[in-house]
C-alpha cells in the first residue's frame, strides 16, 4: 500500500498527542504490544499441548481421529478469506470507498459467523458422543468406547481440544463485536483517507485470530 | 489549552462523578492511591489477626482451618492488590507522564478501564469471603486448590481480571515512553524511575498473560474438571507450578523494580548530587528484567524437577545478584560528599538500602540448592520475601508518597512526625522479622497455626514487632491526614530537585505544563 499517504491532515486527535499522526503510530504500537500478551496468553497453552503430546503421542492420535478435518480445513479458508477482506477494507477506507470497505466488513463478519456455526455442529457432536474433557470423558458408541480401551486419558486429548479451540473461539466473537462497531462507524463516516485508526487495529487483532486457528488446526485435526 | 492561573488537576472539575470518569493520570492516579491504601489496610489488619494467633502456641483467636483463610487473604490482598499496583500504577501513573513532559499517558481511557478491572476485580475475590473463604494460599497449588470446595473459584476469577489491570497499565507505560516523550527527552535523559517503570512494564505485559492462562486452566479444571494439573486423569500438578512462577517470579521484579527507581530518585534529589552510574542503574533494571524470566524453577527445588534443572536455575538465580548489587553500589556511591538532607524521605531510601541489602543476601542463601532443602517452606523464607516486599516496596512506596506529596496536593508533610513513621516501621520491622530468619533456620515451617513451645519466645518478639509496624503505618496515615487538612503551601519545588516534574506548578495543571517544555540536558545534573 505504498501509493497511500500517511497524512492524516485535519483528522481531530486527542489531546496529549502532538499530531494525528503520532496518535495513529502509538496506537498501532499499543495494539501490537496487546498482539505480544495474546501470544503469550495461548502460548500457556501450547506448552502445554507440547508437553502431553511429548508424553502420550499414541493417545493424542487417536484423539484425534475424532475431529473431522473436513470441517477444519474448512473452518481454515474461511478464516482466511475473512482475513483477506479485513485487508481489503482497510485499504479500501484508505481510498475513501465507503461502499467497498462496507462490502469487505460484512464478508468479514459473515466469515466470522460461518466459522462458529462450524464450531458449534464439532462441538454439538463431539458432546453428543460423550467425547468430553478430563473427567466428564464418558464415550457413547463403538468407535469411541474402543479408543477410550486402549487409552484411558483419552479425555486429556478433549481437555486441550476444548480449552484451545474454545479459548480461541472466545476471541473469534470478541473480534466479530470489533468487526462490527467498525461497520457502525463506517456506516456514520468516520473512516476516510485521513483516519482509520481503528480499522487497522481490529484488523491486526482479527489476523492475529486467524493465525492462531492456522496452528490450532494441524496441531488438533492433523496429527492422526 | 494553557489553564488560567490557580487552576490544577484537583479543582478544575468537582464532584464524585468527575473523579469517576476522569481520564487525567494524575487523577486515576489518586484513585489507585485510594484503593490501594484501602487494601492494604484490609490486608494489614489480616497481618496483624496472623501475629495475634502466633503470639503463643496454641489456638489464641481462631481454629487452624480459619488461620489458612487469614493467611491467605494476607498474601493474595497484599501480592495482587498492594504491591503490583502499588508503585507504578499510584506513584508511576501520577509522576511518569510529568517526567516525560508529556500531557498524559497513551491511552487514558486504557488508563481508566485498568483501574476498573482493578476494582472489579477485587469486588469478585471479596465476594469468596460469602463463601467461605480461600484457604488455598496465595499460590492455589493444585491438587488442593482444584478440590476446595469454597470460595477458591471466585477469588480465582478476581486475581484473572486483576491481571488484566496489570497488564493494560504495563502497555500503557510501554506506548508512553516510546510515543510521548518531551522534545529532547531521549532515552539517556530519562529519570531512572521511569526506566525502572519501563523495564515492569515489560514484565507486566509479558508474564502476566501466562498467570492469566494459569487461571484460565485452574478454572476449567474446578468447574470442567479437564484434568490437566490432576494426577489422577494423567495429568501433572508439577507444571501448574511451572506456569504459576513463570509469572509470580516476574512478578516479584514487578514489586521490587519500580522501588528501586523510587530510590533513585530520592537519593539523588536529598544527595544534591548527580548519580553515580546512570547509565549502569538504568541497564540493570533493564538486565533484572531479563533475567527474572529465567529464574522460576527456583521456587521448585523440592518439587521433584531434575537436578540439573536445579543447578542451572541456582546458578541463573545467583545473577539476578550481579545487576541488584551495581543498583546498590551506585546509589551507596551516590551519596559519598553528597549534601545528603536526613528528611523523611531520604530515611525510607536508606531503611530501603538497608533491609533490601539483607532481603537480597539471604535470597543468594535460598538459592543455594542444597541449603534450600534445608530452609524451603521455612520461617527463614517468609522472612526473605518481607525484608524484600515490606523493607523494599512499602519503604520505597512510603519515602515516594512523602516526597511527591507536595506535588500532587500542593502541600508538605509534616517531616517529624513522617519521620516518627519511619523510625517505628524500620525498628518494627526488624523486630518481627529478624527472629523469623532464626525461627526458619532452626525449622519453624511456614502456613502453620500452631508451633511447638521451643519457638514461643522469638514468636512473642515477632508479634510485639509486627504491631509496631501497624501503629508506624497509622502514623503515617495521620501524616497523610494531617498533610491534606493542615500542611505548609509547598512551591513547585520544595526539594530543589532537577527532574521535570518539579519544574511545574504544585499540583500541576491539566495538562501537567503551562508551556511544553524542551529538555535540554539529563535528569540529575545537580554538580
Amino acid at each position: 500500500m505504498s501509493t497511500v499517504s500517511t497524512n492524516h491532515g485535519e483528522h481531530h486527535h486527542a489531546h496529549h498527542f502532538d499530531s494525528a499522526e503520532a496518535e495513529y503510530e502509538a496506537s498501532k504500537f499499543g495494539t501490537w504490544t496487546f498482539l505480544v500478551t495474546e501470544i503469550l496468553m495461548f502460548g500457556g497453552l501450547f506448552v502445554g499441548y507440547i508437553i502431553f503430546h511429548q508424553k502420550f503421542p499414541e493417545m493424542f492420535h487417536a484423539g484425534s481421529k475424532f475431529l473431522d478435518w473436513k470441517l477444519g480445513a474448512f473452518n481454515t479458508v474461511v478464516l482466511l478469506i475473512s482475513s483477506l477482506t479485513m485487508a481489503l477494507s482497510i485499504y479500501y477506507a484508505q481510498h475513501n470507498d465507503k461502499a467497498k470497505t462496507l462490502f469487505n466488513l460484512y464478508v468479514t463478519l459473515i466469515c466470522g459467523g460461518i466459522f462458529m456455526v462450524v464450531k458449534y455442529f464439532e462441538y454439538t457432536h463431539k458432546i453428543h458422543m460423550g467425547l468430553l474433557p478430563g473427567a466428564l470423558f464418558n464415550p457413547q458408541g463403538a468407535e469411541a468406547e474402543a479408543a477410550f480401551a486402549a487409552y484411558s486419558n483419552l479425555g486429556m486429548y478433549f481437555s486441550f481440544y476444548f480449552t484451545m479451540t474454545g479459548l480461541h473461539g472466545s476471541h473469534v466473537l470478541v473480534g466479530m463485536g470489533l468487526i462490527a462497531w467498525c461497520i457502525v462507524r463506517t456506516h456514520r463516516g468516520e473512516f476516510s483517507s485521513k483516519y482509520w485508526t481503528p480499522l487497522e487495529c481490529v484488523g491486526l487483532f482479527w489476523h492475529l485470530v486467524d493465525l492462531i486457528w492456522i496452528y490450532l488446526f494441524p496441531l488438533l485435526y492433523l496429527i492422526g | 489549552m494553557a489553564s488560567a492561573p490557580g487552576v490544577n488537576y484537583l479543582n478544575e472539575k468537582s464532584g464524585l462523578w468527575s473523579w469517576l470518569t476522569t481520564l487525567d493520570h494524575k487523577r486515576i492516579g489518586i484513585l489507585y492511591m485510594i484503593s490501594v491504601m484501602i487494601f492494604f489496610a484490609i490486608g494489614g489488619a489480616f497481618a496483624m489477626l496472623i501475629r495475634y494467633e502466633l503470639f503463643a502456641p496454641g489456638s489464641q483467636l481462631v481454629d487452624g482451618a480459619t488461620y489458612n483463610r487469614y493467611m491467605t487473604f494476607h498474601g493474595a490482598i497484599m501480592v495482587f492488590m498492594v504491591i503490583i499496583p502499588g508503585i507504578p500504577a499510584f506513584l508511576g501513573n501520577f509522576i511518569m507522564p510529568i517526567m516525560l513532559g508529556a500531557k498524559d499517558v497513551a491511552f487514558p481511557r486504557v488508563n481508566l478501564m485498568s483501574w476498573y478491572c482493578l476494582m472489579i476485580g477485587a469486588t469478585v475475590a471479596f465476594i469468596s469471603l460469602f463463601y467461605n473463604g480461600v484457604d488455598t494460599g496465595w499460590t492455589f497449588y493444585t491438587p488442593y486448590s482444584i478440590t476446595t470446595k469454597n470460595g477458591t473459584t471466585w477469588m480465582v476469577v478476581g486475581a484473572f481480571i486483576i491481571g488484566f489491570s496489570s497488564i493494560l497499565t504495563g502497555l500503557n507505560f510501554i506506548a508512553t515512553v516510546h510515543k510521548l516523550r518531551a522534545p529532547g527527552m531521549s532515552f539517556w535523559r530519562m529519570p531512572l524511575f521511569v526506566w525502572s517503570l519501563y523495564s515492569t512494564a515489560i514484565l507486566q505485559v509479558l508474564a502476566t498473560p501466562v498467570l492469566a492462562i494459569t487461571l484460565v486452566l485452574l478454572l476449567m479444571e474446578r468447574l470442567m474438571l479437564v484434568g490437566i494439573f490432576d494426577p489422577a486423569l494423567g495429568g501433572d500438578p508439577v507444571l501448574f507450578q511451572h506456569f504459576f512462577w513463570f509469572y509470580s517470579h516476574p512478578a516479584v521484579y514487578i514489586m521490587i523494580l519500580p522501588a528501586m527507581g523510587v530510590v533513585s530518585e530520592l537519593i539523588a534529589t536529598y544527595s544534591q548530587k548527580t548519580i553515580f552510574g546512570y547509565k549502569a542503574i538504568a541497564l540493570s533494571s533493564v538486565g533484572i528484567a531479563a533475567v527474572s524470566f529465567f529464574v522460576w524453577g527456583h521456587h521448585m527445588f523440592v518439587s521433584g524437577q531434575s537436578e540439573v534443572a536445579g543447578v542451572v536455575f541456582s546458578f541463573i538465580t545467583m545473577l539476578v545478584g550481579v545487576p541488584t548489587a551495581i543498583k546498590v553500589f551506585n546509589w551507596t556511591a551516590t551519596l559519598y560528599k553528597g549534601s545528603v538532607k536526613f528528611d523523611a524521605p531520604l530515611l525510607y531510601a536508606l531503611g530501603f538500602l538497608f533491609l533490601f541489602t539483607i532481603g537480597g543476601v539471604t535470597g543468594i542463601i535460598l538459592a543455594v540448592v542444597g541449603v534450600d532443602v534445608h530452609f524451603h517452606d521455612t520461617y527463614f523464607v517468609v522472612a526473605h520475601f518481607h525484608y524484600v516486599m515490606v523493607g523494599g516496596t512499602l519503604m520505597a512506596i512510603m519515602g515516594g508518597i512523602f516526597y511527591w506529596f507536595p506535588k500532587m496536593f500542593g502541600r508538605l508533610v509534616h517531616d517529624g512526625m513522617a519521620r516518627l513513621s519511619f523510625v517505628l516501621i524500620f525498628a518494627g520491622f526488624n523486630v518481627t522479622f529478624f527472629p523469623q530468619f532464626i525461627l526458619g533456620a532452626n525449622g519453624m515451617p511456614r502456613r502453620y497455626f500452631d508451633y511447638i513451645p521451643a519457638y514461643e519466645s522469638l514468636n512473642k518478639i515477632s508479634s510485639i514487632g509486627a504491631w509496631t509496624i501497624g501503629i508506624g503505618f497509622l502514623v503515617g496515615l495521620f501524616v497523610i491526614i494531617h498533610g491534606l487538612l493542615r500542611g505548609e503551601k509547598a512551591g513547585p519545588n520544595p526539594w530543589n530537585s532537577r527532574t521535570l516534574e518539579w519544574q511545574t506548578p504544585s499540583p500541576p495543571p491539566h495538562e501537567n505544563f503551562i508551556t511544553q517544555p524542551v529538555v535540554t540536558a539529563g535528569p540529575y545534573e545537580y554538580r
